[in-house]
């Protein structure tokens, strides 16, 4: 009686472990055409190509942040500023692979130096009314600047205390925008403010300050090309992964880019605050292409395809689970597309209004379109057995 | 039989669990299992899969759009620094004229716990003195001190003096295991000092509280009263030594008695009142709810501009408690982990349970409707307990004594140091990390402390460990 029970039960067990046995290779139990290992690979090429372009452009605005603070000129001055948003362009995409706790914002990531915002101008430099505030003046406390200083004071004492990363390059290229929306002109800082006896006070440091900046952003970016390069540390792990976790990863950090940070934190907040300090790149007037850059990058993520990187991708997968499905996915994302190039450019310009306005209204559907792009990428995860919290 | 073919049966499935990924398992007899769900600590509504330094800052997708994009803004708000009237950024402005910290995000850096200051004059990490007098108000809550009201604003706007500050020296006492090892803890001795407005009363009561982490703080107003007064034991009938009792306390918008559930001594009602106290205690900002300034007596508050009337208008203030409301609360980690699952054995076997509630169900009519009927792991009663005489801050708070304190929900507490970049725990963050914040359990929580300190030191870790999966 019991040798019977007992080998039922093990046959039993035999049968739910192959079933469940699914960390090695789903493709020894189900037969797919879309190869799930090489939507994967295709993704972990696509994330170290553009880590590598947005490597890349730093290391250029470093050369010309480096040649201007040799010898500030107007010329140089400007030629840091077009650097400065050529590098964005490349960092913008990256943003889809965010909050999968992977090498750019895991408990040991980066993310807080290079792309904290907003900031409070006063904790790096002289504002309007306060001509000494800020570390570059504050020659008492901090007398020598160096990278493990500045680093340290990264978002020391409040989540807006941002001392380095992009947007403090940004602030020390733009300096404050002052002036009305309409009148449709970004901050205007003066290149003599890093001109010995210029404009403000501390010029030298003021340059130094911009030097160890874009040397800290470049060296953050390069460790993450390393942990994504071929054969790197964290592509490995995401390449062993089990398949539909790496999957839910992937569609995670578009998910909650296109979905919160993006639509919510960074267009939506602007838009009912009415206010330039919560958009992402008030300084430069920037934050139309910040913008388009996030939603691209979600796309990017969804069709796998970046620049020269083109494989199989999350949306072939979901092309074979739910046809109807994928076209609206690819309706959404049309949508959203449409509505986004639709807001009025300078961002500043669409949002003084506030949501009831003409042009805020179009915003407005903007978020909302995003959104619904949010929501039919979790649809889209779900068909393939993927539930995205 | 039967019997022996249930435990049969227990085995195989068991190991059919467990063949996975690895094979380091294959030496156990028996291995324990996680519940079902067990690492949705907010429910499937309210749990977020993150463990980044973000982890306490996500929204639910279960929110509707609306409650998304008021989720953004109040949070905007919540995140933003205060500045003193009048400025160009009439939203943003009232700050003080007496103050503990610019933003809401000062202390609660991260939406995460704050903890006491490093060195004497830092300020705004997220720690506070209360201060009252041993005698009722009309509510049955207690005076303020009669110059410097109920609490003690360590800055104020430029040109004018601050109320005061305080210096805090540490007293050390030792805890020593059954098996010998010693433990370390310290207790803070608070001198309060630099008063710029007279002397403080002498029967002043001082009362230091941190800065709790927001995460679901709508999950935990969701819990049924009813559910929350069953667990009440006020006369310790069931002889277990443990009481719990339920605070009752004044509700300034309903203008009635309500039970209490948050804050250090569950002295608030409800979120709202949470942070509409916080706005005007810590950052001196009015609202409909505290429409007046905190004056020290004497003060002419007529030469300070105000930021408007109130400082934050109602539409504001709601999206900032529906943000307060609507963090989501990391899942568990590591919850499947033998030693993980062992602590959590020991933690209900030395009776931590018996207040640290593991599971309770929200009701099915709470006003967010994402967080309605959702299974939550909060490990609280939200119930005070008396912790014994050296945990007390001799300051009572309505119903709450000087010796009692509510149980705090645990949930996220293992994701404090990588939001926080510390371990600060209890009331005044002096414990200074999970093992001190246990062994300074006292009152009702003597025999759970005692179970503690008799366990093996791989038992105590395995308890430790399991507190830091939550």
């Amino acid at each position: 009686m019991k040798k019977v029970n007992l080998l039922k039960l093990l046959i039993l067990s035999i049968t739910i472990s192959m079933v469940f046995n699914s960390c090695q290779d789903d493709d020894t139990t189900t037969v797919e055409s879309v190869s799930k290992e090489l939507v994967i690979e295709n993704y972990t090429n696509l994330v170290y190509t553009n880590y590598l372009d947005a490597y890349n452009d730093a290391v250029a605005l470093k050369t010309a942040i480096n040649n201007f603070t040799a010898s500030p000129s107007q010329e140089l001055f400007n030629d840091a500023k077009t650097a400065w948003k050529t590098a964005r362009e490349s960092y913008g995409t990256t943003e889809a692979f965010r909050f999968i706790d992977g090498p750019i914002d895991n408990e040991n990531g980066p993310e807080a130096f290079l792309n904290a915002w907003p900031l409070d101008e006063n904790f790096i430099d002289y504002v309007d009314g306060a001509s000494s505030s800020g570390i570059i003046n504050n020659t008492l406390n901090y007398p020598t600047l160096s990278k493990s200083l500045l680093e340290s004071l990264n978002e020391e004492g409040g989540e807006k205390n941002i001392s380095i990363g992009y947007h403090a390059i940004e602030f020390l290229l733009w300096g404050q925008d002052l002036t009305l929306p309409s009148v449709n002109l970004a901050g205007q800082r003066s290149y003599t403010d890093f001109v010995d006896g210029g404009t403000a006070s501390n010029q030298d440091r003021r340059r130094q300050y911009l030097d160890i900046c874009v040397d800290l952003l470049t060296e953050h970016l390069e460790y993450l090309v390393e942990e994504w390069k071929p054969n790197g540390t964290y592509r490995n792990y995401f390449l062993s992964l089990d398949k539909n976790e790496a999957l839910k990863k992937m569609f995670t950090g578009a998910i909650v880019l296109v979905y919160s940070e993006l639509a919510i934190e960074r267009v939506d907040v602007a838009l009912y605050n009415q206010n330039q300090e919560d958009e992402h790149s008030c300084f430069s007037d920037n934050t139309h292409r910040d913008i388009r850059l996030n939603l691209q990058g979600v796309i990017n993520v969804y069709r796998g395809s970046y620049h020269s990187v083109s494989g199989v991708s999350l949306e072939n997968l979901v092309r074979e689970s739910d046809f109807n499905l994928s076209n609206d996915v690819n309706v959404a994302i049309t949508d959203a597309l449409n509505k986004t190039n639709a807001i009025l450019t300078p961002f500043d310009m669409a949002i003084q209004d506030g949501p009831t306005s003409e042009e805020g209204a179009k915003v407005k559907e903007a978020v909302e379109a995003m959104q619904l792009m949010g929501s039919n990428l979790i649809a889209a995860a779900q068909s393939l057995g993927i539930t995205i919290q | 039989m039967n019997v022996l073919k249930r435990s049969y049966l227990f085995f195989f499935i068991n190991s059919i669990f467990f063949i996975s990924c690895s094979s380091d398992n294959e030496n156990n007899s028996y291995e324990l299992l996680a519940e079902e769900n067990e690492q949705y600590s907010g429910g499937t509504n309210g749990t977020v899969f993150n463990i980044s330094q973000e982890a306490f800052g996500f929204f639910s997708n279960h929110l509707t759009a609306e409650q998304q994009s008021d989720f953004g803004i109040g949070n905007s708000f919540f995140r933003q620094s205060w500045v003193s009237a009048p400025a160009t950024t009439t939203a943003r402005d009232g700050l003080g004229p007496f103050y503990n910290a610019i933003s809401c995000s000062s202390c609660h850096f991260k939406d995460g716990r704050g903890r006491p200051p490093m060195f004497e004059g830092e300020l705004g990490t997220g720690l506070l003195l209360r201060l009252n007098l041993p005698q009722n108000d009309v509510h049955g809550g207690y005076l303020p001190e009669p110059v410097y009201g109920n609490q003690l604003q360590d800055v104020a706007i430029s040109g004018q003096n601050k109320q005061g500050d305080y210096s805090i020296a540490y007293e050390y006492l030792y805890e020593t295991y059954s098996d010998g090892t010693q433990v370390e803890l310290r207790k803070p001795i608070y001198t309060i000092q630099n008063l710029g407005y007279g002397t403080l009363s002498a029967s002043v009561q001082v009362s230091p509280r941190i800065a709790n982490q927001m995460i679901g703080m709508g999950l935990l107003e969701a819990i049924p009263e009813t559910t929350l007064l069953s667990f009440q034991d006020i006369s310790d009938a069931n002889g277990d030594g443990i009481s719990g009792k339920a605070n009752y306390v004044f509700d300034i918008v309903s203008q009635t008695t309500k039970m209490g559930r948050f804050g250090w001594k569950a002295n608030q009602p409800n979120v709202k009142q949470q942070v509409a106290g916080a706005f005007s205690g810590d950052i001196g900002i009015t609202s409909s709810i505290f429409p007046n300034e905190n004056l020290p007596t004497g003060f002419d508050g007529s030469i300070i501009p105000n930021g408007g009337i109130p400082e934050i208008t109602d539409e504001t203030l709601e999206k900032v408690v529906l943000y307060s409301s609507s963090l989501s609360v990391p899942a568990r980690r590591n919850y499947q982990n033998q030693n993980v699952l062992k602590g959590k054995q020991l933690f209900n076997e030395i009776q931590c349970t018996k207040c640290h509630i593991p599971k309770i169900t929200t009701s099915n009519t709470y006003y967010i409707e994402a967080f309605r009927n959702q299974v939550i792991r909060p490990y609280t009663d939200l119930l005070l307990h008396d912790m014994g005489t050296d945990l007390a801050d001799n300051a009572p708070d309505y119903l709450a004594t000087g010796n009692e304190w509510r149980t705090p929900p645990l949930w996220g507490i293992g994701l404090i140091p990588t939001v926080n970049n510390h371990t600060y725990l209890l009331h005044d963050g002096r414990a200074r990390n999970v093992e001190e914040a246990i062994l300074w359990h006292g009152g009702e929580a003597i025999n759970a402390k005692n179970n503690f300190k008799n366990l093996s030191q791989s038992d105590r870790q395995n308890v430790i460990d399991f507190i830091n999966s939550l």
